[in-house]
């Protein structure tokens, strides 16, 4: 079962609740969870997937910079070898109040294959995921 | 009287100590020239006629010896992503006593293959993967080494899932295969001490019978490993203490030779301030890092390259011209002595920026960054700052003149954000107490502490009265 995930707060965001939240709920879900806690850059997610063979990254941003700080991830993914990793981002992800189908788009342009609003409760993305990864349905 | 027998075979001197393990007292020294490309027992008999005449006959209860002598233990080591696997499988060898000529990331090529086969190490790493994690590479990897020439051995020490692949592919070679348990298992956990016992066991073994220095069997009971491992378990124990003797606490290590420079540190090294952020791979309490660029006689130049010209003649006060000259003659006769006031003054240059460019790469580093809540520090590696005490060891230290103006010098030039110990008290290692203390920790624990203690921690018995 393809299970391994690489989890983290991009950028120079410090939130470290949400992320917790998360690595607890994906772990009781049954995934095999490689967290890297707060302020986790680009190139930190990227090894730790090679390293882990992780079947997604997960970023997570509370503090609103989350749209300059995941520019580029995606074709660094590609460079390193990742080829079609999942890449999720959610939380408080861009600056301000924006409608989230813009923001949605703007993000998969970016190469995120799922985008997740604030306040999205951990069960959704568990879903998503197992989805995504063709987990046998329950 | 029962009495241990420490040797040790450097790749110049061959150092006898002998220690009255009743008393917990050093009874004599010698040392003679080693004789590692002939017969390394004529060396070591020298050493010990010379004893004789200085303690007597005695009937050795039991006689250790430690080598960094045939070139030492050489290593390369290979993981997956430079900073990780591949930094675990580098701090893993080090520690383990090794020199590493060189440390592969990603996968093998080719022209890699060849390298390593004209390098032809005493031993080769093989690590890559988190268990559970990348299998394909470190697959790859020992696919490309069992076409490796020379017959090296191969420790393998990586993604557990991908072992028993690794290990059939190299057993059709010409390389023996040792595994151990994985290098980094988890993200940043390091787990090296299982890997670093497979290398001891194995130079144990192999490496000693290779390189001839079994020869002296007759005079020893054995060679246990490699001088830096023993240098390492001497630290260890001092800081720790053993039983209810407490050790000296957090301490730092440098020994300045001719080639390379090594610094071992004793810490564990946390960040200082509770808001710091911890990043990248945590490091070992016990770490040590060997600076193939840094020397006093065969890599003086490589100082000179790293620290840059005018900082040598700021610290000497000597004109370039001067300092060029000075290095010239050095490249030239390596074993050359500071002969005028200039050398002297040259030397002293050359060793604090040594120490201060061994210090910087071996120790963590801060960087600031910008969050909306402020500026964060984040810490890489281990912060030192708090760390006092210093031990230099090594032949261009240990006699030198003026050497807390030395240290002094060395701790200044660092940046503020590098966190190399900020003020230290240096005891200098005079009689090569370190190696020795090091072999008689597997035998005699505490006489090796209780000796330790009284030489290294002098200084305490006098901040107690």
């Amino acid at each position: 079962m393809r299970n391994k995930i690489v989890l983290g707060v991009i950028g120079a965001d410090v939130h470290a609740v949400g992320n917790q939240i998360l690595n607890y709920a994906f772990t009781d879900a049954g995934f095999h969870v490689v967290n890297l806690g707060v302020m986790v850059s680009q190139e930190e997610f990227i090894e730790a997937a090679i390293e882990s063979d992780a079947d997604a990254i997960l970023v997570s941003s509370l503090y609103g910079h989350g749209e300059l700080d995941c520019q580029g991830l995606r074709e660094k993914c590609d460079e390193a070898g990742l080829k079609d990793i999942l890449l999720y981002v959610g939380g408080n992800i861009v600056v301000g109040k924006q409608p989230f189908e813009e923001v949605e788009k703007r993000f998969k342009a970016m190469g995120f294959d799922r985008v997740f609003g604030p306040g999205t409760p951990p069960e959704v993305d568990i879903a998503a995921l197992k989805e995504d990864l063709n987990w046998p349905k329950e | 009287m029962n009495a241990a027998l420490l040797i040790d075979f450097g790749s110049t001197y061959t150092k006898l100590s002998a220690v009255d393990l009743d008393d917990a007292r050093l009874i004599g020294r010698s040392q003679a020239f080693t004789t590692a490309s002939t017969d390394i027992s004529i060396g070591l008999q020298k050493a010990l006629d010379q004893l004789h005449i200085k303690i007597g006959a005695i009937d050795f209860k039991v006689r250790l010896a430690c080598s960094s002598a045939a070139g030492g233990l050489s290593m390369v080591a290979s993981g997956l992503v430079p900073g990780l696997t591949s930094k675990a499988a580098k701090l893993a060898a080090f520690g383990a006593g090794a020199k590493v000529i060189k440390t592969y990331a990603y996968q093998l090529t080719l022209e890699d293959i060849e390298e390593i086969g004209r390098i032809n190490p005493d031993i080769l790493l093989l690590s890559g993967g988190i268990d559970g994690g990348n299998s394909e590479v470190i697959i790859h990897n020992a696919g490309m080494l069992a076409g490796a020439s020379g017959s090296f051995p191969v420790v393998i020490a990586g993604n557990r899932s991908a072992q028993s692949e690794c290990e059939a592919v190299l057993r059709q070679s010409n390389h023996p295969v040792y595994t151990a348990p994985n290098v980094m298992p988890e993200m940043n956990v390091l787990n090296i001490e299982p890997v670093t016992k497979v290398i001891r066991e194995i130079f144990l073994k192999r490496i000693v019978l290779a390189k001839g220095l079994n020869k002296a069997s007759a005079l020893l009971d054995n060679i246990l490993m490699p001088t830096p491992s023993a240098v390492l378990s001497a630290l260890t124990l001092l800081s720790k203490g053993i039983g209810k003797q407490q050790g000296l606490g957090d301490l730092i290590a440098v020994d300045l030779g001719g080639a390379t420079t090594d610094v071992y540190s004793i810490a564990k090294g946390d960040p200082v301030n509770p808001s710091t952020v911890l990043r990248g791979l945590p490091e070992p309490l016990v770490k040590r890092t060997v600076e193939g660029d840094l020397g006093m006689r065969y890599n003086a130049q490589g100082i000179f390259e790293a620290i840059g010209g005018d900082v040598l003649c700021d610290l000497s006060g000597l004109s370039k011209e001067t300092v060029s000259g000075v290095l010239k003659r050095y490249r030239e006769d390596p074993a050359a002595l500071p002969a005028s006031p200039e050398e002297k003054k040259a030397d002293q240059a050359l060793a604090s920026a040594a120490i201060s460019l061994a210090m910087t790469r071996h120790a963590g580093r801060l960087e600031r960054v910008f969050t909306p809540i402020g500026p964060v520090y984040e810490q890489t590696g281990k912060d030192l700052t708090q760390t006092e005490r210093l031990i230099v060891t090594g032949g261009a230290l240990i006699y030198a003149d003026d050497l807390d103006r030395i240290v002094e010098n060395a701790l200044k030039l660092p940046d503020a954000m590098s966190l190399v110990p900020r003020s230290v008290k240096t005891v200098r290692d005079k009689e090569y107490l370190l190696s020795a203390m090091g072999l008689l920790s597997s035998y005699a624990p505490e006489v090796s502490f209780s000796l330790m203690k009284a030489y290294f921690g002098k200084d305490d018995m006098y901040a107690a009265d």
